[in-house]
């Protein structure tokens, strides 16, 4: 297996698959998979089993869970995907949209798989995704409604957009949404509340609410997951467990930049390292690359400075971003970034950020991106 | 019945346009399809039994409003994917 890399690439068109030769140089696609179809994920369980998962609509479609347990040759799919209770209230009747996000189980429970969606949603299952059931500690909690107000979200409506678990305790879960911040469970989802103490809201009256909040993105990191980095719709921030107190840690950010993005990603091993992909959120938010000149930011301290990373970008008049889910890494050493633009291209670095080069060019828009292991 | 298929759907009938199905409504005639080609309902009807937004379901030249809507044996359920953006 080696150093040999597989990219799993979501797009708002279909999806593609990635290989690499060892030096992480070359690479053969496999694809389009699905083409038309919308998918906002498309990951590969880590724990053993190679079962990969793809969350999928389309414009017409209703949305359904694709499966392959053969490495993506051969696709089935869901028998029951992810849908909400029925309700006899026409007012509280939620029907998914879509499914957003797919998250592989604690590594002690094979099988099990998370999923979010728009509207928020929180669903499981417990056969390897086969079947899906509505988790009722959050899509039934009492505070639903106003952690997740119907008429509140992103221009794609309001997401439940992220699921993390702790890796030493499958009890202890976080959730991001867009309407109400980030959420921890203690017990496997039973129960929730809000973590979103220190996180500015712009947007609302109250700056600081108990939730309100648009997580874009956390990173609870491998190593530690005490230490958990957050993209935030205001911010890019930290917090280190048990504390409850998230730190903007953007600040530092250079101000013609600012700390405005979807998404944070996390050095596998070492636990002050994370990078940002910063995109213009001032005036009428444009979400592009601020200035056209688009660059990934690290730190090496846990966000008290921030160095710029952008050699091998383009230097001008580029105006993509990149989604949530679409920036991803391996664990080789050097680490191997690689993201997905909003202008369908695929951008990798071999050394950590400090130089960039693109892969792949022409694609639709890039929603996800997940990097793992060739098989 | 006759059931029409658009192309969004093609692919859980082998590439059929038309198949046949039995019900004495529309909800019981995708029920029917569904036991034939798994799946192929929930990407048409959502969990509430609400037609989706970008569905369209005809009974002759009729537009059905409800998957209660009854049906006879010699009525043709037409399915179609509506407009629904680029």
């Amino acid at each position: 297996m080696g150093d040999a890399v597989q990219l799993l690439i979501g797009t708002r068109k279909g999806a593609w698959i990635y290989r690499s030769d060892e030096a992480r140089r070359s690479w053969a696609v496999t694809g389009p998979i699905f083409l038309g179809q919308i998918i906002n994920h498309f990951v590969v369980d880590p724990r053993g089993s190679g079962t990969m998962l793809m969350a999928a609509k389309t414009g017409h479609l209703g949305p359904t869970i694709f499966r392959s347990t053969d490495g993506g040759a051969t696709w089935t799919e869901a028998t029951r995907p992810p849908a909400f209770r029925k309700s006899d209230d026409s007012t509280t009747a939620r029907a998914v949209d879509y499914t957003f996000w797919l998250e592989p189980g604690h590594v002690d429970e094979p099988g099990v798989w998370w999923a979010g969606a728009s509207p928020p949603g929180l669903f499981v299952s417990r056969d390897d995704g086969v079947t899906w059931d509505s988790v009722a500690g959050f899509n039934e909690h009492p505070m639903y409604w106003q952690w997740a107000p119907a008429d509140f979200g992103t221009p794609d409506g309001p997401l439940l957009n992220q699921i993390a678990i702790d890796p030493r305790d499958a009890r202890h879960m976080y959730l991001a949404t867009s309407t109400g911040g980030v959420f921890e469970s203690l017990d496997r989802a039973q129960n929730w509340r809000p973590l979103n103490r220190g996180v500015e809201v712009t947007f609302g009256p109250d700056l600081y609410p108990e939730f309100g909040q648009d997580a874009h993105f956390i990173a609870v990191h491998p190593l530690n997951p005490d230490r958990i980095y957050q993209q935030n719709h205001c911010g890019i921030y930290r917090i280190d467990r048990p504390s409850n107190d998230w730190t903007r840690i953007g600040k530092s950010m250079p101000p013609d930049i600012g700390d405005i993005g979807f998404t944070v990603l996390a050095h596998p091993r070492e636990i002050d390292s994370a990078w940002v992909f910063p995109m213009d959120g001032t005036s009428v938010w444009p979400r592009v690359s601020p200035g056209g000149k688009p660059a990934v930011y690290r730190t090496r301290n846990g966000g008290e400075t921030w160095e710029r990373q952008d050699r091998g970008f383009p230097t001008e008049q580029a105006w993509f971003t990149v989604k949530r889910q679409a920036f991803g890494c391996d664990a080789v050493a050097p680490v191997g970034l690689y993201l997905g633009t909003t202008g369908g291209e695929l951008w990798m670095s071999d050394d950590e950020g400090d130089h960039w080069r693109r892969i792949a060019a022409h694609l639709p828009e890039i929603y996800s991106v997940t990097a793992g292991p060739a098989s | 019945m006759r059931v029409f298929v658009p192309s969004q759907l093609q692919s859980y009938t082998a590439g059929a346009t038309q198949v046949d199905a039995v019900g004495r409504t529309v909800d019981e005639v995708l029920r029917h399809l569904d036991k034939h080609y798994p799946g192929i309902r929930f990407r048409i009807i959502d969990e509430q039994g609400r037609i989706r937004r970008h569905m369209r379901l005809f009974v002759g030249a009729d537009t059905v409003k409800t998957v209660a809507q009854i049906v006879r044996t010699t009525d043709e359920l037409l399915i179609f994917g509506a407009l629904s953006g680029g």
